[in-house]
């Protein structure tokens, strides 16, 4: 499993890979807001939250349609899942890899761009938290998707309306705690989002299995 | 239950059932709606009280709908049945429609008493994310050609949607809320004069019968449907 997770994350690190694809997303949405709605900062402060919440999912989904595609088209799936290991744990690895290569690195990258938003330190820690927390969930949800749309040629556009409907609690939580430690104030937000990340973790690999193995079948 | 799965059976009882359920659902239509302009205007809202009763069982419907197609969707991928793949498939439109009509009644009679088409309300929002489930549900049966694939990955994105419209549902709830609670199942009785819940018990009633009518119609249709396209491929052959 760990093998696999190393060669997943190798594979998104190299040349062409979607690591860096997804980061470059990531920064570019993030400035074309500022251009939309202008560059006042109490504002800009106001949305960072949610702003940079959608803007960091829309890019780890980004990466999400090669998540078994490439594997899928070239074979090494059906190797996969002719081995010891079981699609489950695949899928969980596949998760993880996935994670490492576009949750994780959005997430180091999202206070450099909270501090383009004005966003005050408090708040760019709950940023940071929240991210680390939340975009586990995006990996794991998404990973249902590219499941489920392995054998659609262009599974691309019908991967972002099956998954993102799925992932609203992430963003109402995630921009949540980030709106809470603005204002001062404490509330549920991130235990909520660690419970959902956590279910959404465990329950996931479960329903990508099923989908990549209903996929494999001829 | 199962001795109707099969398909020969199922047309024959579905067959009889059909024009019993549309009756019945038109009869209850029509006393509902009789009812509801019967109905006084109520004192603080007038009478935009009476988009109550084509809005409230619309949605009612809608997620009753969602209900069935992800328990048809669970018997199709435990018991691998074609029946409960169609009746699943089958939903699913119907579903979206009635969500959509939600939708639109609550954004027409939100504009007199709230004062907005639209607000970013707990219950709103959730339904529209409801109804983009239902979207991406069609679309992704639309896009995989193989039809037992496509039932299958269908039925595991119902039960996933199915697991976590409860989570969706609370989540949207706990950003924040404008609709009002709920005042029919409540303890203590409703909360609704009774010369307003007769009208919206009899248009839920017809509402849900038009639903099953048009499910088992559209389930025949796509029985009939297979059924021709194997006559025509054995005809070729």
């Amino acid at each position: 499993m760990t093998a696999l997770i190393l060669r997943d994350v190798r594979l998104a690190a190299r040349a062409g890979g979607s690591a860096m694809l997804a980061l470059a997303f990531f920064a570019a949405v993030a400035t074309l807001v500022p251009l939309g709605v202008g560059a006042d900062l109490r504002l800009l402060a106001r949305i960072a939250g949610g702003v940079l919440w959608v803007a960091a999912m829309l890019a780890a989904l980004l990466a999400l349609d090669r998540l078994f595609q490439a594997d899928f088209e070239d074979g090494s799936l059906d190797v996969i899942a002719l081995g010891p290991l079981s699609l489950e744990k695949t899928s969980f690895a596949k998760i993880a890899a996935h994670w490492l290569t576009t949750g994780l690195p959005l997430t180091i990258l999202s206070p450099l761009l909270a501090v383009l938003f004005g966003l005050p330190a408090q708040a760019i820690g709950a940023l940071f938290i929240s991210l680390l927390i939340g975009t586990p969930a995006v990996s794991a949800i998404g990973a249902i998707g590219a499941g489920l749309t392995l054998s659609i040629r262009r599974g691309g556009l019908i991967l972002p309306l099956i998954v993102l409907p799925l992932l609203a609690p992430a963003v109402i939580f995630g921009a949540g705690t980030v709106l809470s430690a603005l204002d001062g104030l404490r509330n549920g937000a991130l235990p909520l989002l660690t419970a959902f990340s956590f279910a959404a973790c465990v329950l996931s690999p479960f329903a990508t299995a099923a989908a990549v193995r209903l996929n494999l079948g001829s | 239950m199962l001795r109707y799965a099969n398909p020969a059976r199922f047309m024959t009882l579905s067959g009889t059932l059909v024009p019993w359920l549309g009756g019945i659902a038109l009869v209850a239509l029509a006393a509902g709606l009789y009812l509801s302009f019967a109905a006084p205007p109520d004192y603080q809202q007038g009478d935009t009280v009476r988009v109550m009763f084509i809005h409230v069982p619309a949605a009612w419907t809608a997620m009753m709908v969602y209900g069935l197609m992800a328990l048809a969707s669970l018997i199709g991928l435990v018991q691998r049945h074609p029946l409960a793949d169609v009746a699943a498939k089958s939903a699913a439109p119907l579903g979206a429609l009635f969500t959509a009509l939600g939708l639109i009644t609550g954004s027409l009679w939100g504009r007199p008493m709230w004062g907005t088409w639209w607000v970013w309300d707990g219950r709103l929002t959730s339904f529209l994310l409801l109804l983009f489930l239902y979207l991406g549900y069609i679309a992704l049966w639309n896009a995989i050609e193989d039809e037992t694939r496509a039932a299958r990955a269908a039925a595991i994105l119902a039960l996933v949607g199915a697991v976590n419209l409860p989570i969706i549902e609370f989540s949207v709830d706990w950003w924040t809320t404008l609709h009002q609670g709920e005042s029919i199942l409540r303890k203590g009785g409703p909360l609704i004069a009774s010369v307003y819940l007769w009208p919206l018990g009899l248009m839920a009633l017809g509402y849900t019968l038009l639903f099953f009518t048009l499910w088992l119609l559209r389930i025949r249709t796509e029985i009939m449907t297979r059924r021709a396209r194997s006559l025509m491929l054995a005809g070729e052959a």
